[in-house]
């Protein structure tokens, strides 16, 4: 069984997989809190945006979609801090926008839809070592920080009046937290793909929210059950010939779902 | 008109505020004491809340200056530290925010400890007492969305007191919570008021509770109506100013 670590590539996608395993679910559950759950998928559309201009410049198109879905991030903050126009709004206009763009840029450089796939799927076969350095190292930097502005991070996500009325850099914090979203959902582009990243973000933190009675038990419960999923995901996906995000997924629901079944008959 | 009492603890000087071009507040210029026990008072859209929030430093005045023990707000921080703020408890629907008692109480401490450190002992200490002044150590771990109304109001108290405030400052504390807890409640403001020697502003539209339990009132209508004891504050001329003609007070006898 574990002739599977024999392959360089699947010790990266493992190395990859389980650094934004631990990650996204930790940015997720401060945004699902904070009623921003479409935030991720929507940094991932920008992030396609960003990689299509990579592929054009020939760029290294993970460094190029983080550019993008940080720049976006900021974009959709202070649009958002304006208040002519809502969070909501600002999302969605995002996210269909850049989306939009993304696909004129692919279709103005005709010729790579097939790589287009791993990038909107995922791909176990794709991480490269430049790749894995990245995501190391940004995904050490994104949990630093969270570790680190646990506390501001959590009396913002809770209540953002009481945070600027104390003081606290409640609008920076909210920088903060956006663009370390950003950050992660382009790290995750290689192993789950732009169109599911989202879900990782989210699902393992809804199946910890059955359980999870502090906020720190919740999000710790989130990870575990994210690694859970991603590394099933990866075995299945090298196994059967499967694309990773959408296996890896597929796991994370059926674990949401046994959360809801369990906790109706516990 | 400058005053310099060192038992004053917050300055509003000629604070006016205007929003897309009305005016909200005109010119407001009070001062509260240490140890005060305060009710402000008015009708909704007279700029009571956006008197509060400009104490608070969430919202800049047009003109004019608010300072907590000499410190003026927005300029420096400390002014901010002064303050413990209970906000208005406001329902959260099927919200789910998964937090214990005791996380949402630390939150309190959080400005007071400051960026990139932890909570050390003093603050442990600071939590725990705030915990056990409001009753509310029994429940520290139990599930924020599992408590009642009059509960969360406890425990959204016991997380300004978290901060080690000279001056608690609550808006409409009562709203949704039920007659009875009510009664406990300012029972409680009263008993830490003149226990600890804090500071308490709190804001409401029933002017029925203002009139018995504080011992003094601002009235705000635009501009500030009247400042004083409760019982000047019943006179009918500060009546009609605030709420029309036809409103008479009538005071239940207890």
């Amino acid at each position: 069984m574990l002739e599977i670590f024999q392959f360089d590539f699947m010790i990266r996608a493992f190395t990859a997989g389980i650094t934004i395993a631990v990650i996204a679910p930790l940015i997720g559950s401060f945004l699902i809190v904070r009623r921003y759950s479409l935030m991720a998928d929507t940094l991932a559309h920008v992030s396609l945006l960003g990689i299509s201009v990579g592929l054009i410049t020939k760029v290294n198109p993970i460094g190029t979609a983080i550019i993008a879905s940080v720049l976006g991030a900021i974009g959709i903050e202070k649009l958002r801090g304006g208040k002519k126009i809502s969070g909501e709004s600002a999302l969605a206009l995002f996210l269909s926008g850049s989306l939009a763009i993304a696909t004129v840029v692919i279709g103005l450089a005709k010729g790579f839809s097939v790589n287009l796939f791993s990038f909107l799927f995922g791909s176990i076969s794709t991480v490269s070592l430049i790749d894995l350095y990245l995501i190391i190292g940004l995904g050490i930097i994104v949990l630093a920080t969270i570790i680190l502005f646990y506390k501001e991070l959590f009396l913002v996500s809770f209540d953002e009046d009481l945070a600027q009325a104390n003081g606290v850099p409640a609008k920076a914090l909210n920088f903060i937290l956006v663009i370390l979203a950003a950050i992660t959902v382009s790290l995750s582009i290689r192993t789950i793909g732009v169109l599911l990243i989202g879900a990782l973000t989210v699902i393992p933190v809804l199946a910890a929210f059955q359980y999870g009675r502090s906020f720190r038990q919740t999000i710790l419960l989130s990870v575990i059950f994210s690694l859970i999923s991603v590394i099933s995901g990866l075995f299945l996906s090298f196994y059967f010939a499967l694309p990773s995000g959408g296996i890896i997924v597929v796991v994370a629901l059926v674990i949401f779902l046994l959360s809801l079944a369990i906790k109706k008959t516990g | 008109m400058h005053i310099t009492d060192k038992n004053t603890c917050i300055e509003v000087e000629n604070v006016s505020f205007r929003y897309d071009g009305d005016s909200v507040l005109e010119n407001v210029t009070f001062s509260v004491n240490a140890g005060e026990y305060m009710g402000i008072i008015g009708p909704n859209g007279g700029g009571k809340t956006t008197l509060l929030k400009i104490i608070l430093g969430l919202l800049e005045p047009t003109t004019g200056t608010v300072k907590i023990f000499g410190n003026e707000v927005g300029k420096s921080k400390k002014a901010l530290l002064q303050i413990g703020y209970v906000p208005q408890r406001i329902s959260r629907g099927d919200f789910h925010f998964p937090a214990t008692v005791e996380e949402i109480v630390a939150s309190g401490r959080t400005a007071r400890r400051g960026l990139l450190k932890w909570f050390n002992k003093e603050d442990k200490t600071a939590i725990e007492e705030a915990m056990e002044t409001t009753e509310i150590t029994g429940y520290r771990n139990r599930s924020m969305n599992k408590l009642s109304g009059g509960e969360q109001q406890k425990v959204f108290i016991a997380r300004a007191l978290a901060g080690e405030p000279k001056i608690l400052i609550l808006d409409e504390p009562v709203v949704g919570v039920d007659i009875t807890s009510q009664e406990k409640f300012y029972a409680f403001l009263q008993k830490i008021n003149q226990q600890f020697g804090l500071t308490i502003i709190f804001v409401s539209h029933d002017i029925d509770v203002i009139a018995h339990q504080v011992k003094s009132v601002l009235c705000i209508n635009r501009e500030l109506v009247c400042h004083g004891s409760p019982k000047e504050f019943i006179k009918e001329e500060f009546m009609e100013k605030l709420y029309g003609k036809k409103v008479k007070f009538i005071l239940h006898g207890h």
